[in-house]
């Protein structure tokens, strides 16, 4: 398959080459090396593969999905897909000969100004795997800067970033993470003074809205945070920014997030998109790609990627980072996305979210038997308090066709009995009510 | 303002000027010729101990980062911040406008081992 | 032939009153659910278009790209071959897409069997015992790998070993993982034909080294000779062979990394695995080890009990997750797909095709731009100028030529050790048509440069820009509107 030669010609090139057959060109390869012996099933067609797949999704069963906890479902205009699946943008290669990927360059551009727009920062890299390795890669940067190795986290960090974390710098022993306890759902500020206040961390990571949905008291935590001399490395959900208070308007000298929710679809959780913003004066310890804005040779506008001896292709063992591939067409995605909303859209999109999630709690806390676990503002997920193990309510609400959130007590056997719910601006009236019906009933 | 025939160099390129117990630090025209177009300059901080040989200071261009190693040891008391404003007076004055950073010698002998404009001249 | 579209930025082309999509209105603003001082103060400066406006904004700026689809595209190192089209689409499908990842393992069935199937077939491909594809990149496999065996070393209590020894051919990201992974970086000489040499080799091995890293075929294209004996000396020395398989695609179907030795191995799935790359990504850096290190894998690890596909988080010896969730799916799916249609031994076709190519690109050019080592060479070629004929010719020149003559550049100064680097890759998926086009096209830049060499430095001229200032984007760099 997908061979192009024909016997012929491959003849013909052996021929031009001046061998006899295609194994002379082998030869450095030691006989007992070789290979006779890959047992993979009979090859299929196309038209088998597409039989065979299909069944494969048809395996799969959506549900009515009120999970969120990190990967979330949002409205896809079909012209962000129609535009990314074009061949010029889906298979052209890192935009390293500039004036053959023009398009692919002022996209970038234009995704590291939409989203310093939409997050009030300075820069944003050309992008990174995900949230989690976006937030390392800060996490990183803000002791080099700071000259210090320990850092600050907030107890209501997703716990997916705090494995990623510990994972990536476990075996360096490069860095300390520590957390900040939370009160009532959110950060305790008073403990948060008083262990910045011990010195010695280069940093505090602040999750916003958190884990458990609750929005913090940024402003607040930005001033007790630089007021200790520490950054201020701030993780968000992008969606929310429509009309959330930005990263840039408290401080945050490192801002990260999951891009995914902006034009990318949840795919078991990937492809996903890391965000990765800072303020200028941190532009050298951005990892990654940079695309900037340049001239070319007749003064015309043209698009470059800059700043490039931060990067492992010439610094090697000195580059902060080793990333090189990264997900250029999930920030392609989240571009186009952010392009059709406009300013416009996105303050709708994340209103619709305010309101279906306020809507829904009220649904379920209306009778006593469900309650809010945190009395505190939430975006668009909250924490529902039950009277028996989310984990039950997950498996009955499966088989009525619901995803009913994510069970805290995967992550913390005190919170066994709490459902994070998340409802979109994807969720009708009807599915609310269906939903809030099917939980009154169990 | 640092001639030439008045420093003393290392082999990786770097020269030191010195006055008293203090040595100004510049790269040499051919490291900055060498190097081309400089776009940054990562500049030692203040204060810090430099050690004779030990890089101290990386400078770009577009494709390259060049590692800068201290040509004697001691403590870093001034560097040329505006050379990290303008890169390209590194290029343009490197004897001059584009010195790095000074160093309070720990041991004036160092200087002494370095070679003169003649002997470095030879080297390349 | 210029008439490009002009490149106004999409924020140029807004106005205030124009949107691109219609959300179904909340009934009531922010304001009445939170407190003023949650909301942000203004709104962002995000282009106003419709949807219209978009899509030529965006259709017109791909038009700006060369890409697989429409050119040639030989880059080193890179294996751009053809992304087949029916995997786009089933990987797409609505069943696989609008999975959220924290649903029921039962209601994931689909997805996760082919996340088991495509870990089968790596292994039968490699001979490798595990794998694991959580990373999203080749250097984010590369920095899984690392961990694995720096938590083998710890776990087996030997806890010296931080260098790792790396050959000076290798890609930048293998020194820059080698640092994020805590280690030393421990470099190589290459010996004069291009591969590792033995004694120097030896010289750098000590109760320290972690891991010995080489890229297989090396990055100047020929397979180290020596392989066995290299594993041997690195197992000797307590130490783990680490295979970067970013050129997998020379040895596919015929030799499994796991009988020359390979511990742990990363394979680009958007290289040889054919699944596109996306203008840069997303891609992913599956990564194999063999049986004495499975337990060191990322969780959670994809097990299958006979009756169904389980995510399983509990390894007491796992590095932990190198990425949130279970890896960049919707590319798995197409690497599966892609595997789903050979054999073992239409498998074998692959290997043979790019090597073919790229010894037909090599010795057809060999008048004009020989091979910096002159033997045959695997999947990719590494040519450079001859000097003495072509004294101010550059291979930047000759790489912005071609791009007026319509094909991508190879890759170029690359390998470091080879001066005026031209790697080519041209991968089994090219034609001979197209390979002779682009030999006469390297010919004739050869001949252009020999009696016009100014002609080559002006160039590209057919290109929607020409040269850029790259040194005044890096000093006064300009990253956003």
């Amino acid at each position: 398959m997908f061979i192009s030669n024909t016997e012929k010609e491959k003849q013909e090139m052996l021929e031009a080459i001046g061998v006899k057959s295609i194994e002379d060109l082998f030869k450095d390869i030691d006989k007992s090396l070789l290979a006779d012996n890959i047992n993979l099933p009979a090859a299929l067609t196309e038209g088998e593969l597409t039989a065979e797949i299909k069944k494969k999704a048809a395996l799969n069963k959506g549900l009515v999905n009120f999970a969120g906890a990190g990967i979330y479902e949002h409205f896809i205009p079909a012209a962000v897909n129609a535009i990314s699946s074009r061949g010029e943008f889906l298979t052209a290669y890192t935009p390293y000969q500039a004036e053959a990927s023009q398009g692919t360059l002022q996209a970038i551009y234009e995704y590291q100004s939409c989203i310093c727009a939409l997050f009030d920062m300075d820069v944003s890299n050309a992008s990174h795997y995900d949230g989690a390795t976006a937030l390392a890669e800060a996490c990183g940067a803000a002791a080099r800067i700071k000259n210090k190795n320990k850092i600050l986290l907030s107890s209501a960090l997703n716990p997916e970033y705090k494995q990623v974390l510990d994972t990536y710098f476990k075996a360096g022993e490069a860095l300390k993470f520590e957390k900040a306890p939370l009160k009532d759902g959110t950060i305790d500020q008073a403990a948060l003074k008083e262990l910045l206040a011990s010195g010695g961390y280069a940093a505090f990571v602040l999750s916003n809205p958190n884990f458990y949905g609750c929005l913090e008291e940024a402003q607040a935590i930005s001033d007790i945070v630089h007021g200790a001399g520490a950054l201020l490395i701030a993780q968000v959900n992008p969606i929310s920014l429509g009309v959330l208070q930005t990263p840039g308007s408290y401080g945050a000298d490192f801002a990260v997030a999951e891009g995914q929710c902006l034009g990318n679809a949840m795919n078991f959780g990937g492809p996903t998109l890391g965000i990765f913003t800072c303020k200028k004066e941190y532009v050298r310890y951005v990892p990654g790609r940079i695309c900037g804005m340049a001239k070319d040779a007749a003064g015309k506008r043209a698009f470059v990627l800059t700043l490039q001896a931060r990067e492992q292709h010439i610094r090697r063992e000195r580059a902060s980072s080793n990333i090189c591939s990264n997900q250029a067409l999930c920030a392609l995605n989240a571009a186009i996305y952010l392009t059709l909303m406009g300013p416009l859209g996105m303050r709708e999109v994340a209103e619709a979210n305010i309101e279906n999630a306020h809507i829904l709690k009220d649904m379920l806390c209306s009778e006593g038997k469900y309650k809010l676990k945190f009395d505190k503002p939430f975006f668009n997920e909250f924490v529902l308090e039950c009277p028996i193990p989310a984990a039950k309510i997950i498996k009955a609400a499966a088989k009525k066709g619901f995803l009913a959130g994510y069970d805290l007590g995967r992550v913390d056997k005190n919170l066994n009995n709490c459902l994070l719910i998340c409802a979109t601006e994807t969720k009708t009236r009807k599915e609310l009510e269906d939903f809030a019906s099917f939980m009154r009933g169990i | 303002m640092y001639e030439q025939e008045k420093c003393k160099f290392a082999k990786t390129h770097e020269w030191a000027f010195v006055e008293g117990d203090t040595a100004t630090v510049g790269i040499s025209d051919h490291a900055q010729h060498e190097i081309s177009d400089i776009v940054f300059v990562e500049l030692p901080q203040k204060g810090a101990q430099v050690k004779a040989g030990e890089r101290c200071c990386v400078i770009e261009s577009v494709k390259s980062a060049s590692d800068i190693f201290s040509p004697v040891s001691g403590e870093v008391t001034e560097v040329n911040e505006a050379v990290t404003a303008d890169p390209s007076l590194v290029n343009r004055e490197p004897h001059g406008a584009g010195w790095l950073f000074k160093v309070k010698m720990s041991d004036a002998k160092e200087a002494d081992a370095l070679l003169t404009f003649e002997d470095y001249k030879a080297t390349l | 032939m210029n008439n490009y579209p002009h490149n106004l930025l999409s924020i140029e082309k807004s106005s205030a009153l124009r949107r691109g999509v219609q959300i179904r209105k909340a009934g009531k603003r922010a304001g009445e659910y939170l407190d003023g001082k949650f909301l942000r103060s203004k709104p962002p400066l995000l282009p106003s278009m419709s949807e219209f406006d978009t899509v030529r904004h965006f259709t017109n700026l791909s038009r700006l790209n060369f890409c697989l689809d429409t050119h040639f595209y030989p880059l080193g190192s890179c294996t751009m071959k053809y992304n087949p089209k029916a995997y786009d689409v089933l990987s797409g499908l609505d069943g696989f897409s609008s999975l959220h990842p924290y649903c029921p393992e039962d209601c994931a069935q689909g997805t996760l069997s082919l996340i088991y199937g495509l870990e089968e077939q790596l292994k039968q491909i490699t001979g490798l015992a595990a794998f694991t594809l959580q990373p999203a990149a080749g250097a984010h496999g590369e920095f899984t790998g690392a961990l694995i065996a720096r938590a083998y070393h710890k776990d087996r209590k030997d806890f010296d070993r931080s260098e790792i020894i790396i050959p000076d051919t290798a890609h930048g990201t293998n020194p820059a993982t080698a640092a994020m992974a805590g280690c030393k970086v421990v470099n190589v000489k290459s010996a004069h034909d291009g591969r590792v040499d033995l004694e120097e080799l030896k010289k750098v091995l000590n109760p320290k080294t972690a891991l010995v890293m080489l890229t297989i075929p090396n990055t100047v294209g020929l397979f180290e000779k020596d392989i066995k004996e290299i594993s041997r000396l690195t197992h000797e020395a307590g130490a783990l062979l680490y295979m970067d398989g970013a050129n997998l695609n020379a040895l596919i179907g015929l030799v499994k990394p796991a009988d020359m030795g390979v511990d742990i191995m990363h394979i680009n799935l958007h290289k040889t695995i054919a699944t596109p790359h996306g203008g840069g990504g997303p891609g992913a850096g599956a990564v194999g080890v063999c049986g004495r290190l499975a337990d060191f894998l990322p969780v959670p690890r994809v097990i299958y009990d006979g009756k169904k596909y389980k995510l399983e988080s509990k390894s007491k010896k796992s590095i932990g997750k190198v990425k949130s969730f279970y890896g960049n799916i919707s590319v798995l799916i197409r690497a599966y797909c892609y595997l789903r249609q050979f054999d073992g031994e239409t498998l074998k076709e692959i290997a043979r095709g790019a090597v073919l190519s790229a010894n037909y690109v090599r010795v057809k050019l060999a008048k004009y731009f020989p091979a910096y080592f002159d033997e045959v060479c695997m999947h990719e070629c590494v040519l450079t100028i001859d000097k003495g004929v072509l004294p101010n010719a550059k291979t930047l020149d000759v790489a912005k030529m071609l791009l007026d003559m319509g094909f991508h550049a190879p890759t170029i100064y690359f390998p470091l050790i080879v001066p005026e680097a031209i790697m080519v890759e041209p991968t089994e998926t090219e034609n001979k048509q197209t390979l002779d086009k682009f030999i006469s096209a390297m010919t004739s830049i050869f001949l252009e440069a020999g009696t016009n060499p100014d002609v080559l430095h002006e160039a590209p001229k057919n290109c929607p820009v020409k040269r850029i200032d790259e040194v005044s984007a890096a000093r006064e760099p300009n990253l956003r509107w």
